[in-house]
């Protein structure tokens, strides 16, 4: 698309490849693209923030049911996968230090070692999946949680339809956080890709910041999942 | 960004971030562990409570919200809670005052 | 590259700069996607405007004798799904607010042009998944689709019709995301928040009403959609569920789209009033932080159509209070258009005619809102013919008169074409006329207590007369439409070529030629002078052109 017809700021100066033509400058676009980012994430926190609101409710009104149900999830794996995300923000950061100080061969290492621990996170996500599964504690048809003890009401056995709505809210959270990992393993993908034909340089890294945003925020809500679904009520 | 950042960050990031990974960490190892103890209606505060300060490091050290040179990153952020605290305060609100149920 | 050559030459602009479908399918010029979005939801506006009268023909007789009970719940539900998520919601930002923000800014593009264009196929895409649904079958539950109703008894087709509004919304939200990040990114070398024309503060305001709301109402539609798949039981009373909660969080969202729909509106009159009264609007910063105002409010005030539904009276007395503050910033703009009319110089032309048409009906659309918001008067006219005369009012009385009038007032910057003066300014008067003889009468008819969504209201034939004359109305009013389709057709191929500024406005907009260049600006505005800055526009030397058309 010709700017000829344009007597602008831009160009009399020498165009980074990478800046867009409607931009002025670079700082321009990368703050255009950093705000673009995060106005994003503002929409994902309403996103999620109604499964929250749902959630919060039923466990203030059914806390005994959904105290049981919480138990019957696997709280080290839980607790594991926390850690696993943890980490993966570390290399993150890592990976946006590595293109900011030119060093090629750790950024590559920092996008992948992250692409991998979300791939390990999935993994374990996978194997809790197949255990609620197993323990027919996916609702639908086979849903069943019969006789299970509420946590510190002895005598006292959590409702399955209660519980269900634990487990609804259980595997539609986790779920949409999962799939937002998938879609962070893409971006991180390409990223990975991009870094390799070397297209980032100190000067231009911004989709390094703004994935590495998507990818943190995608931590913050599991963050928040981890108590919320673990760890409601474990006492014996 | 780099721009934006202060003096003190550009010499060593690196510190700052395993620090904080560190404390992440161990908010996450505490969180675990005081689960199983029985601290009543406190249980839940706790676990949340950590789960704050974890997310608040990782938005404000992880995401360079802390650094970051514009006032406007810090108001996106403050708006999307604003809003998410406004969906769970006034749906709770009347929830908590029903008298039935 | 544009070549001097001595003989008269169209000059290169954005519609002439590249021919071909595939120049438009995969244009990125925020310009041709304004065009993109003019003709889809024109498009939807005469699919909801079609069911619309079908309702009306129903309601001539008492009887329920034109279509099936059935048939009548899915013609009402189509009717507001389409206008609401396929019109309304998209019409003046998706339009107006696609050409003109960046050029009111100075900027020569969007911020994310690709986005922008996703945005439209965004839209196409939830289009095509609620006309498929439309046409085999449609939705029954109303376009509210409450639980349980929607999540456990329906059979109708409500996956895919949400569907259809959850990608629609992705549209939405792209599009505030794209106007937020140009409007503090984009601004031309002088252009500061308080020299920004007020139809940007009320984009912006829609904007972030976009961003904030829309994604709520994404995910209830995901859990209706696993709750009809797998009977989770998040809504259905029988397993535990509470389907009041269903309608928090569908009107969480739902309360501030209507801000979406009426804000742009009020950003459009600002334009107008301002330009047909020739003078600064009166108190521009009250109207700038009005719009932001109601942004904020409008997400505060959501329980209000669900003061019978079941939650408590305490939270009942506090959404009613709230709703009655949400109307004090739209009334300030109500005043403050007024005090710009006051000792104007006012012309009369189509657009301001729908501006004044505006003034009026969004004043009793909103008065009557206070009526509803008092929840001694909403417990007896609520799910009556007052609601939906109350929402026409300031939907069609307002939102659709401004989109009309800003049509008109932009149409010569758009097309580089004048639309006939005396045809606009006689649809704007049937349109007038065709609104208030539809929806007057709906007061009247919810005040003596005939209930919405019902087709057969023969246990009240004495509410016949009036349903004639909305229908009569409803009648008129589509006439008043189809009007401007036609002379806006025939002025893009007959009309007089329009001036770079016709209207003698103010606004960067103006200040280049009619149609645009494809970037806008042929040299990057630098901006020195104020908003609204008619008494340099309107100085003695200044030898002003006067269109008329015939």
């Amino acid at each position: 698309m010709p700017d000829s017809t344009l007597v602008g700021l831009h160009h009399e100066e020498e165009h980074h490849p990478e800046l867009l033509h409607h931009f002025a400058t670079e700082e321009q676009q990368r703050d255009a693209s950093s705000l673009g980012m995060w106005v994003f994430l503002a929409t994902e926190v309403m996103f999620f923030g109604g499964l929250f609101c749902a959630y919060l409710i039923y466990r203030r009104l059914y806390f005994g049911d959904f105290g049981a149900a919480s138990k019957s999830i696997d709280a080290t794996l839980g607790a594991t996968n926390t850690a696993v995300l943890i980490c993966s923000s570390l290399t993150v950061v890592l990976a946006v230090w590595a293109a900011q100080t030119a060093r090629r061969t750790l950024l590559l290492t920092m996008l992948a070692v992250t692409m991998l621990l979300g791939c390990v996170f999935l993994g374990i996500k996978a194997v809790e999946y197949k255990d609620k599964f197993e323990e027919h504690h996916v609702p639908g048809a086979s849903f069943s949680f019969n006789n299970v003890p509420i946590p510190g009401h002895p005598g006292e056995y959590a409702n399955p339809r209660h519980a269900q709505i634990f487990f609804s809210l259980y595997f539609v959270m986790t779920g949409l956080h999962a799939l937002h990992m998938i879609i962070g393993l893409g971006i991180f993908s390409w990223l990975l890709y991009a870094a390799w034909k070397g297209r980032f340089t100190p000067e231009y890294h911004t989709p390094i910041e703004i994935g590495g945003l998507y990818w943190h925020f995608v931590d913050i809500i599991w963050i928040y999942l981890f108590p919320l679904l673990y760890l409601i009520d474990r006492h014996p | 960004m780099t721009e934006h950042s202060s003096a003190s960050e550009k010499s060593s990031p690196l510190k700052l971030y395993f620090g904080i990974w560190i404390a992440l960490l161990a908010g996450t190892y505490i969180t675990y562990k005081a689960a199983f103890i029985e601290l009543g209606p406190f249980n839940a505060a706790v676990a949340l409570g950590i789960a704050t300060i974890k997310a608040t490091l990782v938005a404000l050290f992880f995401m360079h919200v802390y650094h970051a040179s514009e006032k406007l990153t810090k108001l996106v952020v403050i708006a999307a809670l604003f809003f998410l605290l406004l969906l769970l305060g006034l749906t709770m609100s009347d929830y908590a005052t029903r008298p039935w149920s | 590259m544009e070549i001097a050559i001595p003989q008269p030459v169209e000059r290169e602009n954005y519609l002439n700069k590249e021919y071909g479908v595939w120049s438009w399918l995969l244009t990125t010029d925020h310009k041709r996607i304004a065009l993109l979005y003019l003709v889809s939801i024109t498009f939807f506006f005469f699919i909801g405007g079609f069911f619309a009268l079908l309702i009306r023909l129903e309601l001539l007789t008492p009887a329920g004798d034109l279509v099936q009970a059935d048939t009548y719940n899915k013609l009402f539900t189509m009717h507001g799904m389409v206008m609401v998520f396929f019109f309304l919601i998209p019409s003046i930002p998706a339009v107006l607010g696609n050409f003109l923000v960046p050029m009111m800014i100075g900027a020569k593009d969007l911020a994310f042009p690709r986005i922008n264009l996703l945005s439209w196929y965004l839209y196409i895409i939830g289009g095509v998944f609620m006309l498929h649904c439309m046409l085999t079958g449609g939705v029954d539950t109303g376009w509210t689709f409450y639980a349980p109703f929607s999540t456990n008894f329906s059979n109708t087709k409500i996956v895919e019709a949400g569907i259809g509004i959850f990608i629609a919304g992705f549209s939405s939200i792209l599009t505030g995301l794209n106007f937020v990040v140009t409007i503090h990114r984009m601004r031309a070398p002088g252009m500061t928040w308080s020299r920004l024309p007020l139809f940007i503060w009320a984009h912006y305001a829609t904007s972030i009403i976009q961003l904030l709301g829309t994604p709520v109402i994404a995910v209830t539609i995901v859990l209706v959609a696993c709750e009809r798949a797998l009977h989770l039981g998040i809504f259905d009373p029988k397993l535990g569920g509470d389907p009041v909660l269903f309608q928090h969080l569908f009107w969480f969202y739902s309360h501030p789209a209507v801000y979406i729909m009426i804000l742009p509106s009020m950003g459009v009159v600002t334009e107008i009033i301002a330009c047909f009264s020739r003078k600064r609007i009166f108190g521009y910063s009250f109207v700038a932080f009005s719009s932001i105002a109601i942004a904020v409010f409008g997400f505060l005030v959501w329980a209000h159509h669900m003061f019978v539904a079941g939650i408590s009276v305490y939270s009942a007395l506090v959404f009613s209070f709230l709703s009655y503050a949400v109307a004090l910033p739209s009334a300030i703009k109500v005043f403050n258009w007024t005090a710009t009319l006051y000792k104007g110089s006012i012309r009369y032309d189509a657009p301001m005619l729908y501006a004044f048409g505006f003034l009026g009906l969004f004043t009793i659309g909103g008065l009557t809102g206070l009526f509803l918001a008092a929840l001694g008067i909403n417990v007896h006219v609520t799910d009556t013919y007052f609601v939906v005369a109350h929402f026409h009012y300031i939907m069609v009385g307002g939102a659709v008169m401004g989109y009309l009038g800003g049509m008109h007032f932009w149409w010569p910057k758009i097309s580089g074409k004048l639309y006939p003066e005396g045809w606009a300014r006689l649809a704007a008067l049937i349109v007038f006329i065709g609104f208030n003889l539809t929806f007057f009468p709906q007061f009247v008819l919810g005040y003596l207590g005939m209930p919405r969504r019902y087709y057969d209201y023969s246990h009240m034939p004495e509410f016949q007369v009036l349903n004639v004359l909305s229908t009569a109305g409803a009648t008129v009013l589509g006439v008043g439409y189809l009007l401007p389709m036609v002379y806006f057709l025939w002025s893009m191929r007959y009309g007089k070529p329009a001036s770079d500024n016709p209207w003698n406005a103010a606004g960067l907009e103006w200040k280049t030629t009619s149609p645009p260049p494809t970037f806008n600006f042929d040299e990057e505005p630098v901006v020195t002078w104020e908003a609204y800055n008619y008494e340099e526009l309107d100085a003695p030397p200044h030898t002003q052109e006067v269109p008329v058309a015939r």
